[in-house]
């Protein structure tokens, strides 16, 4: 087959074309990518809001007791007021709330978790009701225990005395944020580049790209470029919420949280990009992000340590992209360690996003 | 899976020259692969003396296309849109030279998604033209427009091609063919059935006029065979009950078709006469029609 194979023609060339720069298509596309996004209200809160809201929910809720209160019910009898007083008169009354009820109430509010531990008059005594495997129920029964006993004049034969110390930096809040920002630089690499990617083929649009004479690298580098770009903001949002709202200390350098920041997104982002190689439907590959992320969720530390996994496990969990992430980002913000203290866990990172990298670009389909 | 096969066009440079045929024809694979899109399995393809393997840059410089339903971006305006294909190539021209041609001036700062078919079209074609090819490729550029956005996409190849471009188009509107095409390619199945000017295929396969008509009694192989007969009768095809006769000289043939449908004892009840187009010559050709949905 051949076109105008006569001399070459020319067009009647219109006077005032203008010459592009060679990063023209780059810059271009970096804006149209971040003109979309803005553009996009639901990416917007998914981006940015929803994981705030989240943080904001799990803080309230685990940080909602006041420190160290134990409820206790004490089933209404002839020797329950007398229970309530002595707990009243003891050293601990600040930490104990005590409610007389009957029995049946009682027995309710302890199975709802309302109640720590239920106090029952034994004959001149007391009897508790606690579970063993509920670590405020065991800590209910030991409080109250004291609370009765020095009440009834007990004298300990050791001086003890107590210091408190619950100092932002060792709080469960502490531990949240840096893991929801490491879950969501990935939830937003992934989706961001995955699905955006998939999202184009399907439309067709990367085949139309490709017929111009577009750089197919600064495509790929333009949607790297914008995941730098809001990794940016979601890194200031979310340390910015945990220090106003939770008044979480940031030991680390910012500099150092942006870096490893950068790194978590564009690993990612090469996960996200491998992910979309082939995928030819929207469909399928939201399916294949969400399996790629599901074993990271559970695994890497994100809402909780992963060292309540078998130290069998534990290897392979480290081994993870996110979990590198998560323990990258702890580190620096909540101990201020220094990014050549974290360059293992950076190894991983760039391993995965690397190795990802180079076999989406071999198997990549822009058509 | 072979689309096409034995393809063999010879496009010139200046012309507009059309692949006409029914959906699945293998219309967009030949325009796919000419653009650079898809690999052939065997075969060359040459465009200015340049090939894909060698010079693929450089030809994309000098190509304007528009693929068959590509959904661009549609929370991008249409300015935004032009702006950013044009900063894909060496050269482009000004964001509002080419927005005026395309009459999309008004719509400059509305988003994509808002914009009527017709509209969208015009975009599609927009981006092809932002650099000043030489060749525009154009894949069913007017299927699914109302008639006077057809005639507004029309109108801005015949522009392009008075600049000295040439166009490469595919559409299955026999209507579009005619009135756009210097030449074309009829493609069936894969293959070119015929190639040529319109009105030299009309002349050649379609019979000048066509002689359309029907009778009150039921049609059979000696009747069909005693109207062959007629004279200046090229071609006679039958299609529910309407007979069409490719005829040259209808003020010969009519009074001779009166004659023997009188003869046979039958009484007609319709007859008109039109010129023949190029539906005429696919059907001719394939037995079938164009568009057979």
């Amino acid at each position: 087959m051949s076109l105008a194979q006569q001399i070459p023609p020319s067009t009647t060339p219109y006077v005032n074309l203008a010459f592009n720069s060679r990063w023209s298509g780059f810059s271009y596309l970096l804006q149209v990518r971040m003109k979309e996004l803005q553009r996009e209200p639901e990416v917007i809160f998914w981006v940015f809001g929803f994981p705030v809201l989240l943080a904001l929910g799990l803080g309230i809720a685990f940080r909602n007791k006041p420190v160290n209160t134990t409820s206790i019910a004490i089933v209404s009898s002839p020797g329950a007021g007398e229970a309530l007083a002595r707990i009243q008169r003891s050293p601990q009354k600040a930490s104990i709330r005590a409610e007389i009820l009957d029995r049946e109430a009682a027995g309710q509010g302890f199975r709802l978790g309302k109640y720590d531990l239920v106090l029952e008059s034994d004959g001149p005594g007391f009897r508790y009701r606690y579970d063993p495997s509920r670590q405020e129920s065991v800590l209910a029964r030991a409080e109250v225990d004291g609370a009765l006993q020095t009440a009834a004049g007990r004298r300990d034969p050791l001086p003890t005395s107590s210091v408190v110390s619950s100092e932002p930096g060792s709080r469960y809040i502490d531990f949240l944020i840096p893991g929801l920002l490491g879950m969501n630089l990935m939830n937003a690499a992934m989706w961001g580049i995955g699905f955006a990617l998939v999202d184009m083929r399907q439309r067709k649009l990367l085949k139309r790209f490709v017929a111009t004479p577009m750089r197919r690298g600064d495509f790929l580098m333009a949607l790297m470029a914008s995941r730098i770009v809001l990794m940016l903001i979601e890194v200031t949002l979310m340390l910015s919420f945990g220090a106003l709202v939770f008044h979480m200390r940031i030991l680390g350098s910012l500099l150092t949280i942006v870096l490893i920041g950068a790194i978590g997104a564009i690993g990612f982002g090469g996960i996200g990009l491998l992910t979309a190689s082939r995928a030819q439907k929207i469909e399928s590959v939201s399916g294949l992000i969400n399996l790629v992320m599901m074993p990271m969720w559970i695994f890497s530390g994100v809402f909780f340590s992963y060292e309540r996994f078998p130290a069998m496990l534990h290897p392979f969990i480290k081994a993870l992209p996110l979990t590198a992430l998560n323990d990258a980002l702890r580190a620096t913000i909540l101990e201020g360690a220094s990014l050549s203290a974290q360059s293992g866990r950076l190894l991983i990172l760039v391993l995965w996003g690397g190795l990802s990298f180079v076999l989406a670009l071999r198997w990549f389909r822009w058509t | 899976m072979e689309a096409v096969r034995g393809l063999n066009l010879e496009i010139h440079a200046g012309e507009c020259f059309g692949l006409l045929g029914p959906n699945g024809a293998g219309k967009t694979t030949t325009i796919e692969i000419l653009e650079g899109l898809l690999e052939p399995t065997s075969g060359q393809v040459t465009i200015l003396e340049r090939n894909w393997k060698a010079h693929s840059r450089e030809l994309r410089e000098w190509l304007g296309i528009s693929l068959q339903e590509t959904r661009l971006s549609e929370k991008l305006t249409v300015r935004e849109t032009v702006e950013l294909f044009a900063s894909f190539y060496r050269q482009a021209r000004p964001t509002n030279q080419i927005l005026d041609q395309l009459q999309l001036t008004e719509k400059a700062d509305s988003w994509v998604g808002k914009l009527s078919g017709g509209q969208r079209q015009r975009l599609a074609v927009a981006t092809a033209l932002v650099a000043n090819p030489k060749i525009l490729f154009l894949d069913e550029p007017t299927t699914g427009l109302d008639p006077q956005s057809r005639r507004q996409l029309w109108e801005i190849i015949r522009e392009f091609q008075r600049r000295a471009g040439t166009v490469l188009l595919t559409t299955h509107y026999m209507d579009e063919a005619e009135r756009l095409c210097d030449r074309l390619a009829i493609i069936d199945h894969g293959e070119v059935i015929a190639e040529g000017t319109p009105a030299d295929l009309i002349n050649r396969l379609g019979g000048h006029h066509v002689v359309e008509f029907s009778v009150d009694s039921a049609l059979d192989e000696v009747s069909l065979e005693s109207w062959r007969g007629l004279p200046g009768v090229e071609s006679v095809r039958s299609d529910d009950g309407l007979v069409s006769l490719n005829v040259r000289e209808p003020h010969r043939t009519i009074p001779a078709l009166l004659d023997e449908v009188a003869q046979q004892g039958s009484e007609i009840i319709h007859l008109t006469t039109r010129q023949a187009s190029l539906e005429d010559v696919f059907v001719r050709l394939t037995g079938r029609h164009l568009r057979e949905d």
